[in-house]
Formats: C-alpha cells, structure tokens, sequence
C-alpha cells in the first residue's frame, strides 16, 4: 500500500467519466461528439480525396474507395438479396465505415494528448449512447424496409413457419438492438480498459501484443455490426416463396 | 499496488453524481441522427459516385468483351474462309501439276514411240538395204568365182 514514488504519466483510468455539454435542458456527452467528429471528418476526407477524380483506370485512393464499395456491396447482397440491397447499402456501408474507423481510431489515435476537463477522448463506440442509437437506428431500419416492401403482409413473418413463434419473434425485435448494442459496446470498452490497464501496469512493448488483438476485435465488430444490421433487413424483406 | 483499482473506483463512483457506464442521456438521438445524416451525405459523395464508376466500368468490360468476342468469331470465320480457299488452291494445283505430268508423260511417250518407230523403219531400211547388197556381191562373186574356175579348168585341160 505504499504510495507510488513518482506520479505515472502514462495512464489512469476513468471509467463512466464524461464531459457534460449542457443543450437546453439536456445534456450531452461532449467526448463523444469530439471524437465521433473526428471520426466522420477523417473519413468525409478520404471520400472526397478518393471521389475527386473518378477515372476508368483507378489509381491511389479511388482504389481503396472502390474496394470498400465492392467489399460492402457484397456483405449488402449476400445477406439482403438481389432484390433489395441497392436501396440498403448506404446504410449498411455507413454502419460499418463509422464503426470500423470509430474502433480504429479510438485504438490508433493519441486522444491522450487532448485534455479535458472531465471524461476521456475514445472510440465513440465506447459509449453505450452510440452502439444504442446505432443499434436502434437498425431496428427503425429493419421495421421499414419490411412495411415498405410487403406492408402489412409484413406482419406474417411473425407467425412463419407457424403461430408458436410468434412471441418469439416479438422477443427478438427486444433482444436484436440488445445484443448489437451491448456487443459492440461491451468489445470496444473491454479492448480499451484491457490496453489501458496493461499500459498502467507495464507501459512498454507489454500492451502490444493486446493492442494488436484489440485492432482485430474492432474490425471484426464492426464487421458482425454491418453483417447482421443487413441480416436484419434481409429477414424483414424476404418474400416467403409458397 | 491496489492504488490503480481504487483510482478506478472512485473515477466510476465519485466523480459527478450522474456518470456511470450506462448513462443514457440526449447523446444517444444526437447521434442517432448524426448517423443518419453521415449516411446520407456517404451516399452522396461515396456510394453513388464509386458505384456508378464501377457498374460503368462493369457495362466497359462487358460491351468491350462482345466486341471482342464478335470480332473473334469474325477473325474465325475469315480464317475458315481462307483456309478453305487455300485448301481449294492447293487441290487445284496438284490437279494442274498432276496434268501437266501426265501430259508431258503423254507427249514423251508419243515422241518416244515416234522415234522408236523410226529408228526400227531405218533399221529395217538398213536392214534389208545390206541383205539386198550382200545378195548383190554374194551373186557377183559367185561369178567371179565361176568365171575364175572356168578360165582355171580351161587353163588346166587343154595341157593334158
């Protein structure tokens, strides 16, 4: 219990700390917006660098941009059908855009040399108010691609193949943001209080190994994220074949 | 040692009143619509542009890959063509070469029989030219010969 000899500049953690913005009568998470802004500025740039000059012959950055398109493409098709997957492909491409390089920026970037007042800079998906919007913004999506395309016809999905499912079906439309949020959520704090605390403890070359882990973790969350949001939205609009 | 995990507690505990790790508030429908608007400006600037360059580039490949199939089954046919014609070409030049054999074997053979023809003509001629002299100077010299033993046996006799 002796005190530490020197004051450790590395890391310390704080959990469920935030930086209150107040709006109106409302508050809000300011280190959450600061990031996600970063966030979406980092990858607004390099669409509009990548989108600059479109040729036949890609080169540079329209390649990465067009291999993105075709990797999300093919996630949108695989799992929404030929039918549908135009109209949801913004969507699902965003999901997993702002997801991926929120979880990679919170790992890459030195958000530690930004102070604040209160709370930490991080992932925006470190926040249970970001996985929960983002999560619910599924369910609103999956809810209208379905109403959309079969209307009320919609509502049989709940009772196929037969009406036992039906309150099953009903805990699902509960459980589906649950998980999602709570998944991505609890992956991206775990990745960053795991790193955070190994750095507290031995802050050199130690922690690499489960930041390098923690970079694969994020990418493979905001993978499942893409991939079951267009899972999601391809039950809603499947036509049952009689 | 335990400093750290005290430090933790007193970040998740103390602090403000209202922190925590599930503190809901007005950050989740901020973002909620930020999302929404990032989705539509990706759509935008993004998946709109790079997804037409691609499908355009997709129909380039695709309409240039006809061509170049028809203009394959053009070469194709052409090349049949041609090698039929030189197929053809080459049939009626062993036709004109095989002609052209058995005329001059044709020609050859009749000059030969002509000359053969000839020859034994002026062999026979020769032939039968010598046989009539022979006779001639076979006749002459039994002449001679019976003129000489005449004048011999006249010589001989009247001495006896």
């Amino acid at each position: 219990m002796a005190p530490l000899p020197f004051a450790l500049p590395f890391a310390a953690l704080e959990v469920g700390q935030h930086l209150y913005w107040q709006l109106g009568h409302y508050k809000i998470h300011g280190q959450v917006f600061l990031s996600s802004w970063v966030v979406i500025g980092a990858l607004l740039a390099v669409v509009v660098i990548g989108t600059r000059r479109m040729e036949r012959d890609p080169s540079g950055v329209q390649n990465l941009l067009e291999f993105l398109w075709d990797y999300l493409r093919d996630i949108a098709r695989e799992y929404i059908g030929e039918k549908a997957y135009r109209d949801w492909l913004p969507f699902i491409g965003t999901l997993f855009l702002f997801i991926f390089v929120s979880n990679w920026g919170g790992a890459l970037i030195p958000w530690k040399l930004v102070h604040l007042p209160s709370g930490e800079l991080g992932a925006p998906t470190a926040d249970i108010n970001t996985t929960i919007a983002l999560a619910l913004l599924v369910s609103l999506a999956y809810f209208y691609a379905g109403l959309s395309r079969k209307g009320f016809r919609y509502f049989e999905y709940y009772v196929e193949p037969t009406p036992i499912m039906l309150p099953f079906k009903i805990v699902e439309d509960f459980t589906k943001p649950l998980s999602l949020s709570f998944r991505l959520f609890g992956n991206i704090l775990a990745d960053e209080l795991v790193v955070a605390v190994l750095a507290f403890l031995v802050p050199l070359v130690v922690p690499l190994p489960v930041m390098f882990l923690g970079l694969f973790t994020s990418a493979i969350q905001a993978l499942i994220f893409a991939t079951l949001a267009a899972y999601y939205i391809g039950e809603a609009v499947h036509e049952e074949h009689h | 040692m335990t400093s750290w995990l005290l430090l933790a507690e007193a970040g998740a505990t103390a602090g403000s009143p209202e922190g925590g790790l599930f503190d809901l508030d007005a950050t989740l429908p901020l973002m909620a619509l930020q999302v929404v608007l990032l989705t539509f400006i990706l759509n935008s600037l993004f998946f709109r542009p790079v997804g037409k360059a691609v499908e355009d580039r997709e129909g380039y490949i695709t309409t240039s890959r006809t061509q170049a199939k028809e203009q394959l089954a053009q070469a194709e046919r052409l090349e049949a063509d041609l090698r039929e014609q030189l197929r053809g070409a080459r049939l009626e030049a062993q036709k004109v070469i095989q002609d052209a054999e058995q005329d001059s074997d044709r020609l050859y053979r009749e000059a030969m029989a002509v000359a053969q023809a000839d020859a034994i003509a002026s062999r026979e001629n020769a032939r039968s030219k010598i046989d009539a002299q022979r006779a001639e100077a076979l006749g002459a010299l039994k002449a001679d010969a019976d003129r000489l033993a005449d004048l011999i046996v006249a010589r001989l006799l009247p001495a006896s």
